[in-house]
C-alpha cells in the first residue's frame, strides 16, 4: 500500500489525544486503581492459608467456574492465584468496553457525524484516521498493561511475582487490544456508530458466554474465546506468556483487514448493508405507550437478562454460604443474626435488598425518558395531536411499574433457580419470589419521587438518583457501619418486612403503596398544570 | 365565522415578556400569515395555541375551545408542523408519520401514499439518516394526510428545495379551497405574499400591523419611477416624498399613499414620458416597521433581522 494513504496520521494522532485528555487518564486511572484497591482487599481478607484454602473450595463448582473461568491453583489459593481468578476477566471485560467505546467513538461516530469528511478533503490519506485511532488505543492499552503490571508488583504482596504481575497486566492489555482490533473491523463493517458498538459488545458477551460453557462442559470450545485465550495464561501459578502473543497475532491480522477494508469502501458507507426499515408503523407502535415501550425495547431487554443473570450469580454462591460466613467476620458483621434461620436465608434477605435496589434503575430510567425526551422536544410532537398529559405520562407509568415487576421478576427467578440447584437443602421456590416482591412497594414509592419530580420541578429530579443511592448504602453498608436506625428508615426501603425471617406485614406495606399513590397523582396533576420546556 | 382568536395573549417566562397582549384572529377558511423576525414570539404563540405553553394572561381559543384546557379535543380537529423537529433516529419515516396521523385520530391512506411520492420521501429509512428537508418532509406529509380543520404552520419550508416549496404551496391551496384555515408563520415573505389572505406581523411580542395585503399597503408607500421631458425639481421638498434616487435620466423615488394624488399632479406639470409604478412589497412593509424600530429596539431575544 502507498505511503499517500497514512498522510498526516501523526497529527491526527495528537488531535485524538488532545480530544480524549481526560477521557483515557480517566479510563487508566479507575481500573487499576480499581485492581490495587481489590488486590490489597483479598490480602487483608484472607491473611491466612486456612482462610484462602476455605474460599478455594467454595470456588469448586460449576456456577464459579462458569462465572470467574476454570479454578486453576486451587490445591494452593495464593493471593496472587485468587486475584487472577477472580478478578482477571471482570477487568478484562471492562478493558474491552473501553476499547470498544474509544475506537468506535474515533472512528464510526466521526464518519457518522461527517467530521471525517471534513478531515479527508484536508491532505490527509484515506487510512490515516483509522490507523491514528488504532494507534492511540493500542498504546493506551501497553500504557494500562505496564500501570498495572508493575503496580500489582509494587504492592509487594508475597504470591505476586514480577512476571506474574507483568502478565496480568499484559493479558489486560491484549484483551483491549484484541477488542481495539475487533471494533476497528466492525467501523468498516457497519455504518452507524451504534452498530459497531452493538457488534463489538455482543461479540464481547459472546466470548464471555463461549468461554463459560466451554469452561463447564468442553475446553475445547473456550479456545474460540478471546478471553478464554488470556485466561489460559495461569497468571501468577503457571505465567504462559504464549496466549498473550496469539491474542496479539490474531489482533494483529485483524487490524490488516480492517485497514484493507477501509482502503477500498467509499466514505460513510458499510460492508454490512443497512437493511430498510419499515415503510409502515405496526399497529403496535401507534399509541403514546407503544411508541413508550419501542423507544425503550433494546435497553429493557438488556436489564431484564442483566438481572436473570445477577440474580443467577447471587444464587449460585449460596451453597457455600455457611462455611463461607462461618469463616469472615465482614459478612458476619452484615447480618443480624436471627434464631431458627439458618445463615442461608439470612443472606437471603440481604440479598433481595440489594436486588430490589438494583431492580429499581431500570424502572426510574423508563419513567425518566420521559424527561428526556422533553428536552429533545419530542413529547411536542404527541401533545400537539390528539394525546392528553395523562395519557402519555401514564404510558410512562405503565412502562415503568410493569418493568419493576418483570425486573424483580427475573431476579428471584434466576436466584431461586440457580440457587436450589447448588444448595443441599432447597429454599421453597416460593419464599425467593416471595421475598423479592415483597419489595415492589418500595419501587413504587421511588416511581412516585420521580413523577412528582417530572411532575413539579424537573431539574431537580436527579435528586431521586441520589435518593437512590443513600438508600443503597444505609440499606446495604448500615449494619457494617453501624449506623443508627432512623436513617434506614428514611429510605423507603427500610420499611420492607425481610422475608422470610420477617413476618409479613401488610399494614407497612399498604401504608407505602397509598404513598407511592399519593406521590403519582400528585406528579401527574404537576405534570398537567406546567409549560412543556425543551 | 372565526376559527381561531387570541385577546390579550401575554407570555411571561420569570422576568422575561415574551408575549405582551397578542391579538389575532383567524377566519374559517382563511391563510393567516404571521409574520416577525426571530424572537419575536412567533413560536411562543403558536406553542401557546397547542396548550403546551400556559398563558400568563389573556385567552386564546380555537374552535371556540380553550387551548389549555379542551387542548385534546381541539388537537383531533388541527395538523401542526414545526419548524424544526427532533425526530427518534431509531424510528423510520414511514412509521414516524403513520404514528402521528393516528394520534390525531383520522387516517387517509391513500392521501398519505401520494403526498409520500409528490414529496419524495423514502419512508423506510431510518429518522437519523434524514437531513433537515426530509424531516421537514416527514412533518408536513403526518400534517397534510390528515383531515385536520385548522393547520399550525410554524416554518414549515425551512430546509426545503425549491422543487418542494412549490409542492407545499399546492398543499397549502388545496386545503384552502377544501375550506381549511391556516396559520402560517414563516419569514420567507414570498411565500407569505403569494399564499395569504391576511398578515400579522408581529414585533417584541406585540402585533404591530394586522390586515388584509391591500390594508397593509394601502397605509405605506408606491414605488414610482418617472422621467419627465424637463428635469423635475425640488422634489424633495414635496410632501410624502421619500428616499429619492437619480437613475440616468429618471428619478426613483417612494410615496405615501395618502399623498400620491398631490406628488402626481405635481410630477406632471413637468411632462412624464415614462412613468413606472409598483405596489409596495410585503418586503418594503416589513422593513419599514424594523427600519423605524431597529434604532430603539436591541432588547429582546434576539430580535435583530
Amino acid at each position: 500500500m502507498s505511503k499517500q494513504l497514512y498522510i498526516n496520521t501523526r497529527r491526527l494522532t495528537r488531535l485524538i489525544l488532545r480530544r480524549d485528555r481526560i477521557r483515557i487518564p480517566v479510563w487508566l486511572l479507575s481500573l487499576s486503581v480499581l485492581t490495587f484497591i481489590v488486590a490489597n482487599a483479598f490480602t487483608s481478607l484472607y491473611s491466612t492459608e486456612q482462610e484462602r484454602q476455605i474460599a478455594a473450595e467454595t470456588m469448586r463448582n460449576p456456577a464459579m467456574t462458569a462465572m470467574l473461568g476454570p479454578g486453576y491453583g486451587l490445591d494452593n489459593y495464593t493471593n496472587g492465584a485468587m486475584m487472577a481468578h477472580q478478578m482477571l476477566l471482570f477487568t478484562a471485560l471492562a478493558v474491552g468496553i473501553m476499547s470498544i467505546l474509544f475506537v468506535a467513538r474515533h472512528t464510526r461516530a466521526d464518519e457518522e457525524e461527517g467530521r471525517i469528511e471534513m478531515i479527508r478533503s484536508l491532505p490527509v490519506g484515506r487510512l490515516s484516521n483509522l490507523q491514528a485511532s488504532i494507534l492511540v488505543s493500542v498504546g493506551a492499552n501497553l500504557l494500562l498493561a505496564l500501570i498495572i503490571g508493575f503496580g500489582l508488583y509494587a504492592l509487594g504482596i508475597k504470591s505476586m511475582d514480577l512476571e506474574g504481575s507483568l502478565l496480568y497486566g499484559a493479558a489486560l492489555g491484549a484483551i483491549g487490544i484484541i477488542f481495539t482490533a475487533i471494533t476497528a473491523l466492525f467501523a468498516q463493517l457497519t455504518v452507524t456508530s451504534r452498530g459497531t458498538i452493538g457488534f463489538s459488545i455482543a461479540i464481547l458477551l459472546l466470548s464471555y458466554l463461549i468461554r463459560a460453557i466451554g469452561d463447564v462442559s468442553n475446553q475445547a470450545l473456550s479456545w474460540f474465546s478471546p478471553l478464554g485465550w488470556v485466561l489460559s495464561s495461569e497468571v501468577y501459578v503457571n505465567n504462559y506468556w504464549w496466549p498473550i502473543l496469539l491474542t496479539i497475532g490474531v489482533s494483529f491480522i485483524l487490524v490488516i483487514i480492517s485497514l484493507y477494508l477501509n482502503a477500498i469502501r467509499d466514505l460513510e458507507a458499510g460492508f454490512i448493508p443497512a437493511k430498510p426499515g419499515r415503510e409502515y408503523a405496526s399497529s403496535f407502535l401507534q399509541s403514546p405507550l407503544g411508541l413508550a415501550l419501542r423507544l425503550q425495547r433494546t435497553g429493557l431487554i438488556a436489564w431484564a437478562v442483566g438481572m436473570l443473570i445477577l440474580g443467577a450469580s447471587y444464587g449460585s454462591v449460596l451453597g457455600d454460604i455457611e462455611s463461607y460466613f462461618s469463616n469472615n467476620e465482614m459478612m458476619e458483621k452484615m447480618l443480624t443474626p436471627a434464631a431458627g434461620f439458618s445463615l442461608t436465608e439470612q443472606f437471603l434477605t440481604m440479598l433481595m435488598k440489594i436486588i430490589s435496589m438494583i431492580c429499581t434503575i431500570p424502572p426510574l430510567m423508563a419513567i425518566f425518558k420521559l424527561k428526556g425526551e422533553e428536552k429533545k422536544n419530542r413529547t411536542e410532537h404527541l401533545l400537539s395531536r390528539a394525546v392528553s398529559r395523562s395519557r402519555l405520562m401514564g404510558s410512562y407509568c405503565i412502562v415503568s411499574i410493569v418493568s419493576a415487576f418483570v425486573m424483580l421478576s427475573l431476579a428471584a427467578i434466576g436466584l431461586g433457580a440457580v440457587g436450589n440447584s447448588v444448595m443441599e437443602e432447597g429454599i421453597p421456590f416460593g419464599t425467593f419470589y416471595s421475598a423479592a416482591m415483597a419489595y415492589l412497594p418500595a419501587i413504587w414509592v421511588m416511581i412516585g419521587i420521580a413523577l412528582l419530580f417530572i411532575g413539579l420541578a424537573p431539574k431537580l429530579s436527579s435528586l431521586t438518583w441520589v435518593y437512590l443511592t443513600y438508600s443503597f448504602f444505609v440499606i446495604y453498608l448500615g449494619g457494617l457501619l453501624q449506623f443508627p436506625e432512623w436513617m434506614g428508615k428514611l429510605s423507603p426501603f427500610g420499611y420492607i418486612p425481610q422475608l422470610p425471617i420477617e413476618e409479613m406485614d401488610f399494614m407497612k406495606v399498604s401504608i407505602l403503596t397509598i404513598i407511592a399513590i399519593v406521590l403519582m397523582v400528585i406528579g401527574f396533576i404537576g405534570y398537567k398544570k406546567r409549560d412543556i420546556q425543551g | 365565522m372565526s376559527v381561531l382568536k387570541t385577546s390579550n395573549l401575554t407570555k411571561k417566562f420569570g422576568g422575561f415578556t415574551a408575549l405582551n397582549g397578542v391579538d389575532i384572529e383567524v377566519n374559517k377558511g382563511e391563510v393567516f400569515g404571521f409574520i416577525g423576525p426571530n424572537g419575536a414570539g412567533k413560536s411562543t404563540t403558536i406553542r401557546i395555541l397547542l396548550g403546551i405553553l400556559k398563558a400568563t394572561e389573556g385567552e386564546a381559543k380555537i374552535f371556540g375551545m380553550d387551548v389549555w384546557k379542551d387542548a385534546v379535543e381541539i388537537h383531533k380537529r388541527i395538523a401542526y408542523v414545526p419548524g424544526d423537529m427532533n425526530l427518534w433516529p431509531n424510528l423510520t419515516g414511514g412509521e414516524v408519520i403513520d404514528l402521528f396521523v393516528k394520534l390525531r385520530g383520522t387516517n387517509n391512506k391513500s392521501r398519505r401514499e401520494e403526498l409520500i411520492k409528490k414529496f419524495n420521501l423514502d419512508p423506510s429509512k431510518k429518522c437519523r439518516t434524514y437531513s433537515k428537508g426530509n424531516r421537514q418532509k416527514v412533518a408536513l406529509i403526518a400534517a397534510f394526510s390528515s383531515d385536520a380543520d385548522l393547520y399550525i404552520l410554524d416554518e414549515p419550508t425551512s430546509g426545503l428545495d425549491p422543487l418542494m416549496e412549490r409542492v407545499f404551496q399546492e398543499c397549502v391551496m388545496d386545503a384552502k379551497r377544501e375550506g381549511k384555515s391556516i396559520l402560517l408563520s414563516s419569514h420567507i415573505l414570498s411565500e407569505v405574499e403569494k399564499l395569504c389572505d391576511k398578515v400579522a406581523i408581529i414585533r417584541q411580542g406585540q402585533v404591530i400591523e394586522t390586515g388584509t395585503l391591500n390594508e397593509l399597503r394601502h397605509l405605506t408607500r408606491t414605488n414610482l419611477l418617472v422621467e419627465t421631458k424637463e428635469a423635475l425639481s425640488s422634489l424633495h421638498e414635496i410632501k410624502g416624498v421619500h428616499n429619492i434616487e437619480k437613475k440616468g435620466q429618471a428619478y426613483s423615488f417612494q410615496v405615501d399613499s395618502v399623498e400620491l394624488d398631490n406628488v402626481m399632479k405635481y410630477v406632471s406639470q413637468f411632462g412624464i414620458v415614462k412613468l413606472e409604478s409598483a405596489p409596495p412589497t410585503l418586503e418594503d412593509l416589513f422593513m419599514r416597521h424594523y427600519e423605524g424600530a431597529g434604532k430603539t429596539s436591541n432588547t429582546g431575544a434576539g430580535g435583530a433581522l
